[in-house]
């Protein structure tokens, strides 16, 4: 089936588009831009008419948890991608925290095969630097390559032995694939649910000192400088850590970053009222650190913007705050949140767009994000003015576990497109 | 009937910390605590205001003084007390706080009380159940009865609590009690400056409107009032202190530097005391020392948050 999508403002950084063009879709690629009238009359052709809308190459979200194989009571491959087209994402990357860890070919080659029998979304592994993510051992990097792996992380534990991490990078260079750090040390950080500050000091529970990611930040760009390899470091929250990158940026250290759009929408102010839903690792920081990384995003330090969903049932967050699992759904109001930043005048639109399109395809060295002829058809189209609720009900995600709950936003994808059919639709 | 005739009934369904209360409130509370003092006094100690209601005392944590002490306030006031003990491991493992709460809310209870070692766990359960809950204590979060008793004796030896100099002393960090009255004292008018070691001092607690020193005398000097906290001794292990031994040498109130304090100075203790760690062992039994008025008023503060919660009549 063709597909011309008719009247949207077609952005797409990766060529510097930003008009209003009729896209033509041929053969589940991108076949470009037609005048008005010319093809019209192809009687296989289905248009839609977008006047009004943003068409942008699909969305990517380097970040994601899939409970699958596992935790399928929290998410499956499937119910991820489903939530995945929902929020407007063509293609997403998933974190190897599962059980087991995704540290071996036949884990990657089960996460693939069971993404493409669901056949919604693109589905990248993340695999396991570390076996089991134990932090002792480097998982077979090459192995991993070849079933399709793209990068590597130890997400939701820090590698602490940075020896290790030293090996990991070298690596993983070689293969022309980044390290994907989880940067927090594990001393400085235990026992620790929220950002130590005022509000910890408050209502008492046991803090997690800003330094405790700085630290490990510090340590990943030096080793970063040293081998010459590429870090990517995962869920940035701190002001510290904005000034770490932006400083090694300027240096020429081959890092890059993602922040999560809990981290530029909220603070530690969110769980005065031992608030479980606002739980996340690393935690919700202070007034400060979000405005810095407001600032990071505007000036280009923050590269992308990563949903870090993860999804969790009732029954994990339904619990005293100490014990209550770490996490926010995020896949359907990633986009959403980020859009306000557009609203706030923090970003235009072409350079949020940039931020989840070719730049995490750029990290994870993904033929994707682009609209460039002969692309694969991945394409997302967005409303902007399109007002909604934050009603956890209505999300195809397994978890529900959003403090978004309530809240009206502005911005939404009413079209998602992947190889040229579409996965989800609300126009 | 001799139980206070005229109170107001306190207008919340829960009492969750002294954070939330307002003035008029731990007045009103107070007020009521010192009307039932009288009832513990008595040949026979009862009355029968809360007869026919039911409390239960939920613990999660150990806490002999505590739950005794609700336990006899609302035996006092004639309510049918039922004490839980449960350990937190259990919840980690089996049922959750929530479903054992629901199982409690079906029989029908008219008051829980819960001390949990997990800060917020009384918020959840308040958010969740019909029935009126009272914290006893939630981890390193708040105290709220304890804080209404110290700030009854306070009342009653010093006619008041606004303008005085009041220095807590210890291991402000893992402790609820003086959370809870820093909120308390504050809210009533008193200045309090709080000192430890600076392992003990939360990041940022300034924000609360306390005054922070790291050594003891500063803190103690023209104080009307000197609380000393409990340290939990297995925190050596965690190097909040390198030993008891030095913390007792530079922290435990003495002769000498609660001489610096006033000398109608209070000194406070919500026990158990470790003698010699945080008081030496002179300073806890000398005239100065209300340690055991503050366990005879956490009975009527008790008594008083059960009479006005539950609504108890005088028939
Ligand atoms: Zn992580
Ligand atoms: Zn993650």
């Amino acid at each position: 089936m063709n597909l011309l999508l008719k009247g949207g403002r077609v952005i797409d950084p990766s060529t510097g588009v930003d008009q209003v063009q009729n896209l033509l879709i041929k053969n589940g690629k991108i076949a470009g831009r037609v005048e008005e009238g010319q093809a019209l009359n192809d009687p296989e052709l289905d248009v839609i008419d977008i006047s009004g809308k943003i068409l942008v190459p699909g969305l990517i979200d380097m970040h994601t948890h899939l409970r699958e194989p596992g935790d399928e009571y929290k998410e499956t491959i499937a119910s991820g991608s489903e939530a995945a087209a929902a929020g407007g994402f063509t293609s997403i990357a998933c974190m190897p925290n599962t059980h087991p860890v995704n540290d071996n070919r036949s884990t990657t080659e089960f996460i693939l095969k069971r993404a493409a029998e669901c056949g919604l979304v693109n589905v990248y592994p993340i695999a396991a630097i570390s076996l089991k993510s134990e932090g002792a051992i480097l998982s077979e990097f090459w192995d991993l390559k070849e079933a399709g792996a793209v990068g590597f992380s130890d997400d939701g534990k820090p590698v602490m032995n940075s020896a290790l991490m030293r090996r990991a990078l070298e690596y993983a260079s070689s293969l022309d694939m980044p390290i994907i750090s989880h940067c927090e040390d594990v001393n400085l950080s235990a026992g620790g649910v929220m950002h130590e500050g005022a509000v910890s000091a408050e209502i008492g529970l046991v803090g997690i000192p800003a330094a405790a990611e700085e630290i490990m930040v510090a340590r990943d760009i030096l080793l970063a400088e040293y081998t010459g390899a590429h870090i990517h470091i995962a869920h940035v929250s701190t002001k510290g850590s904005v000034r770490l990158i932006h400083e090694a940026k300027a240096r020429g250290i081959r890092v890059t970053a993602e922040t999560a759009p809990h981290y530029f929408m909220l603070t530690d102010e969110a769980l005065r009222n031992f608030d479980t839903f606002a739980k996340v690792y690393p935690p919700l920081r202070g007034a400060k650190d979000r405005e810095a990384i407001r600032e990071g995003m505007n000036d280009g330090t923050i590269d992308t913007i990563a949903s870090d969903h993860a999804p969790h049932a009732r029954t994990d967050k339904e619990l005293e705050f100490d014990y209550a699992a770490n996490g926010i759904t995020g896949l359907e109001t990633s986009l959403s949140l980020s859009l306000s930043l557009v609203q706030e005048g923090i970003l235009t639109l072409p350079e949020l767009i940039k931020k989840m399109t070719i730049n995490p395809a750029r990290i994870l060295h993904i033929p994707k994000g682009t609209l460039a002829a002969d692309a694969d058809a991945d394409i997302t189209v967005i409303d902007t003015e399109k007002e909604w609720l934050v009603d956890p009900r209505m999300f195809r995600s397994r978890g529900k576990n959003t403090p978004f709950q309530g809240q009206q936003l502005r911005g939404k994808a009413v079209l998602t497109i992947v190889g040229g059919e579409i996965r989800f639709r609300d126009l | 009937m001799e139980t206070p005739l005229n109170v107001r009934k306190l207008d919340r369904k829960d009492i969750l910390g002294i954070k939330e209360l307002s003035v008029e409130e731990i007045n009103l509370i107070l007020e009521t605590a010192d009307s039932f003092v009288e009832v513990s006094t008595r040949e026979i100690k009862k009355v029968p205001t809360l007869r026919g209601k039911t409390i239960i005392n939920l613990f999660y944590e150990a806490s002999t003084r505590t739950r005794t002490s609700f336990e006899i306030a609302g035996k006092r006031l004639s309510a049918d007390t039922v004490n839980i003990s449960a350990s937190t491991s259990s919840v980690v493992k089996g049922e959750t706080l929530i479903d054992t709460a629901r199982n409690l809310e079906s029989m029908n209870p008219d008051i829980i009380v819960i001390r949990h070692s997990a800060a917020g766990a009384p918020q959840m359960l308040a958010r969740i159940l019909r029935q009126s809950i009272i914290n006893a204590g939630d981890g390193a979060h708040e105290h709220p009865t304890q804080a209404l008793l110290d700030m009854m004796t306070i009342k009653s030896r010093k006619g008041g609590i606004a303008g005085l100099k009041v220095a807590i002393i210890g291991d402000i960090a893992h402790s609820r009690v003086a959370r809870s009255n820093i909120h308390g004292l504050t809210k009533m008018g008193a200045r309090v400056f709080i000192a430890g070691p600076p392992t003990m001092i939360p990041y940022d607690i300034e924000k609360m409107g306390v005054t922070v020193h790291t050594r003891i005398e500063e803190a103690i000097r023209d104080a009307d009032v000197v609380m000393a906290l409990r340290i939990q001794t297995e925190r050596e292990k965690q190097c909040i202190f390198p030993s008891l031994r030095e913390y007792a040498q530079h922290f435990s109130l003495n002769k000498r530097n609660i001489s610096l304090a006033r000398k109608d100075v209070m000194i406070m203790h919500p026990g158990p005391v470790n003698r010699g760690v945080e008081i030496s062992p002179d300073l806890a039994d000398c005239a100065n020392s209300v340690i055991l008025d503050q366990v005879t008023n956490g009975v009527a503060v008790r008594m008083a948050l059960l009479y006005l919660l539950a609504g108890g009549s005088n028939t």
